[in-house]
């Protein structure tokens, strides 16, 4: 199987804390995969590191056919290397409407020239409307999306995601504060998208992890526990331990 | 036309408008081509007056949209004042040393004309040389071209540097302060080559334009002022209204979620801080012959901070509430230190404006930033929300049922 994302022996310290030890981690191009791990196991902070905000003390990470390392590019390189981030908390630009929201995060060149001169396409327009369908937000694409309810935040960036046509999306928590529905539009949305691209998802809902049927990799203490099918990891006795048996 | 840019944008063709009524009923009350009504001086107060608007444009841009709140932006207005004002003052000059050497029995050699040119100009500062950066000031055109350069590269320079090591926040306010500080510091020297803080003076004469009395002169760049004012205008509201604007007010909002976009913020930044500096320069420009000197002081950080205080009052994030806020703090402040304002006489004590006006504006200062975060330009949400109720695209009833609003609005 080939690799998309190749991390390995990656450290980064906190004030002498160690949130990332020593941790490898592989995808392939079109894969789900599911992290998992108690409160503070550097779920987020792993997603930190891959797309530039945080600097690793050591380790490697290789990216694409042609294993160009993404370690000191900035955040903006590495979005348009092709890493797309949900975060954990939604963020969305709440004073901008929905269609405003998508149309920045569609991909299109990113300078400041072509963006200043920018004029929507009619294939743009018509897949920020697409977009905004598949989200469930064709009639608020003209709101404020400051105006939405926190289930609909998380949507659109969802769909800001899925604009950006990312070929790897690190998906922090996407189900928080959603009905059980709309988890389950979620799950739809993302194994679509693992079809054609890597999308791993972080989640402390097991029945949401289970709906996406994906390799589970348990992190703890910022390093890689248990990796396997989910009732493979479920049944090892250091994960009962340390996650589920709390 | 329907979907041309003006009529998306209805406040600018608003805005455009009312400052085409403004210019032409200014000049016809004006002494040069109407009814006298308003004095030379009033007439260049307000062709100032446009220009405060014109910086404080440039200042919203960078402050009220993308949320770089700059304390170095009255320098570069004061460095495109500089720009220009070197070329009027040499020029002028010249001219005088000519005619006054024309009765010599020998004609005088052309250098010892620019050897004149110099005594008179930098008889002040003890100096008769010409500086290094005197090089072009016989070139109207140079001139012109350094009027934007200057502040341009300045500013071009200083974001590179700040905006590449991530300054940002109150820090970046800090350092363009130290900037403008360390700038007017520099230009009060008397070895700075711009006549320390005497400054330029006489700039209210155009060389080559002696017969025109300043009547006239001053209502040519109140229209001068008033296009440079309506470009800017166009041009600031064309980059906001677009994506770029998306961008930069997402870099205000949440600067780390449009890196992750993609979007390479400090590129942004500096291109933005770089355009809005050569903005500021040609206000300044169109300002300082209306004024008719500059010096030093004029560069100050409080001038900046100033700025700052005209657009919050006015609006920020708006353009026109940062042109109103220019225009409308500026006038009540020169009407309250001008000693025009009546002392108000409280028995015990008598409260005189002069001094007190400084504490007014600091109060109102801090009340909108706390009470009325829109400012001036908030009062227009209001009527705007009488008129047409913000129904957040819900359906019009039963008649135009088939539209959303924004179908309807069109
Ligand atoms: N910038 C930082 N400075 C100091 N400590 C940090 C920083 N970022 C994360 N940490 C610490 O690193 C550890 C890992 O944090 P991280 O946010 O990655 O956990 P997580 O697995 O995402 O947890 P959760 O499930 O609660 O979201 C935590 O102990 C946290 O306090
Ligand atoms: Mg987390």
């Amino acid at each position: 199987m080939n690799t998309l994302l190749e991390v390995s022996g990656v450290s980064v310290t906190f004030d002498g804390f160690r949130a990332i030890n020593n941790l490898s981690f592989r995808i392939g191009p079109a894969e789900m995969r599911a992290i998992i791990g108690p409160n503070g196991a550097g779920k987020t902070t792993f997603m930190d590191i891959v797309t530039g905000k945080t600097k690793p003390d050591q380790g490697r990470i290789l990216w694409g056919e042609k294993s160009i390392s993404l370690r000191g590019m900035s955040e903006a390189r590495i979005a348009r290397e092709g890493v797309g981030r949900k975060f954990q908390k939604p963020t969305v630009f709440e004073d901008q409407t929905v269609h405003e929201n998508l149309l920045m995060a569609l991909r299109n060149k990113r300078g400041p020239f072509a963006v200043l001169f920018y004029k929507p396409a009619a294939k743009d327009l018509v897949r920020v409307e697409a977009l905004a369908e598949e989200i469930g937000l064709h009639d608020a694409l003209w709101r404020k999306s400051g105006e939405l309810s926190h289930g609909q935040k998380q949507w659109l960036e969802i769909g800001m995601l899925l604009a950006q046509e990312p070929r790897l999306l690190l998906v922090d928590e996407p189900a928080a504060g959603m009905t059980p529905a709309e988890r389950e539009h979620t799950t739809n949305i993302l194994t679509e998208a693992a079809k054609t691209r890597a999308v791993v998802v972080v989640e402390h809902d097991m029945e949401f992890v289970r709906r996406l049927n994906c390799k589970v990799t348990v992190l703890h203490e910022g390093a890689v526990l248990a990796e396997g099918s989910l009732d493979h990891v479920t049944a090892n006795q250091d994960v009962i331990d340390v996650y589920l048996g709390r | 036309m329907k979907n041309s840019f003006l009529m998306r944008n209805p406040s600018t063709l608003i805005f455009l408008a009312a400052l085409a009524v403004f210019t032409i009923v200014v000049t016809a009350l004006s002494e040069a081509f109407g009814l006298g009504l308003i004095s030379t001086s009033f007439v260049k107060t307000l062709g100032k007056t446009l220009c405060l608007g014109l910086v404080a444009i440039a200042m919203d841009l960078v402050w009220g949209y993308a949320g770089i709140l700059s304390l170095g932006h009255f320098a570069f207005f004061g460095l495109g004042g500089y720009m220009i004002g070197m070329w009027l003052m040499y020029e002028r000059t010249r001219d005088i040393v000519i005619s006054s050497m024309s009765d010599a029995p020998i004609p005088p050699t052309a250098e010892e004309i620019t050897d004149a040119i110099g005594h008179q100009i930098f008889g002040v500062v003890g100096s008769s040389e010409f500086p290094l950066i005197w090089a072009f000031a016989d070139s109207l055109v140079l001139q012109l071209v350094l009027v934007v350069l200057v502040p341009g590269a300045l500013a071009f320079v200083f974001g590179w540097l700040a905006f590449r090591s991530r300054v940002a926040g109150v820090y970046l306010s800090i350092l363009t302060q130290a900037m403008t500080l360390a700038l007017s510091l520099y230009l009060f020297q008397n070895d700075s080559g711009l006549r320390g803080n005497n400054g330029l003076s006489g700039l209210q004469n155009l060389p080559g334009l002696e017969a025109a009395p300043q009547s006239v002169v001053s209502i040519w760049f109140l229209w001068a002022s008033a296009l440079a004012l309506g470009l800017g205008y166009l041009l600031a509201a064309w980059i906001v209204s677009g994506k770029f604007g998306s961008v930069i007010r997402g870099i205000r909002d949440d600067e780390a979620r449009v890196r992750f976009l993609g979007y390479s913020v400090e590129s942004y930044k500096l291109a933005l801080f770089t355009v809005t500096a050569c903005i500021a320069g040609i206000a300044g420009a169109l300002y300082y012959p209306q004024a008719g000197i500059i010096n030093p002081a004029e560069i100050a950080p409080i001038a900046s901070i100033y700025l700052a205080v005209w657009v919050a009052i006015g609006g920020r994030g708006r353009l026109y509430g940062a042109v109103i806020g220019a225009g409308f703090v500026s006038l009540v402040s020169s009407w309250f230190t001008g000693g025009q304002a009546p002392d108000i006489s409280l028995g015990f004590y008598t409260i005189k404006w002069v001094d007190w006006w400084l504490i007014v504006l600091g109060l109102s200062f801090v009340f909108v930033t706390l009470f009325a975060p829109k400012g001036i330009a908030g009062l227009f949400d209001l009527a705007a929300h009488r008129r047409w109720p913000n129904r957040h695209g819900a359906d019009l009833g039963p008649d135009a049922g088939a539209l959303r609003e924004r179908e309807a609005n069109e």
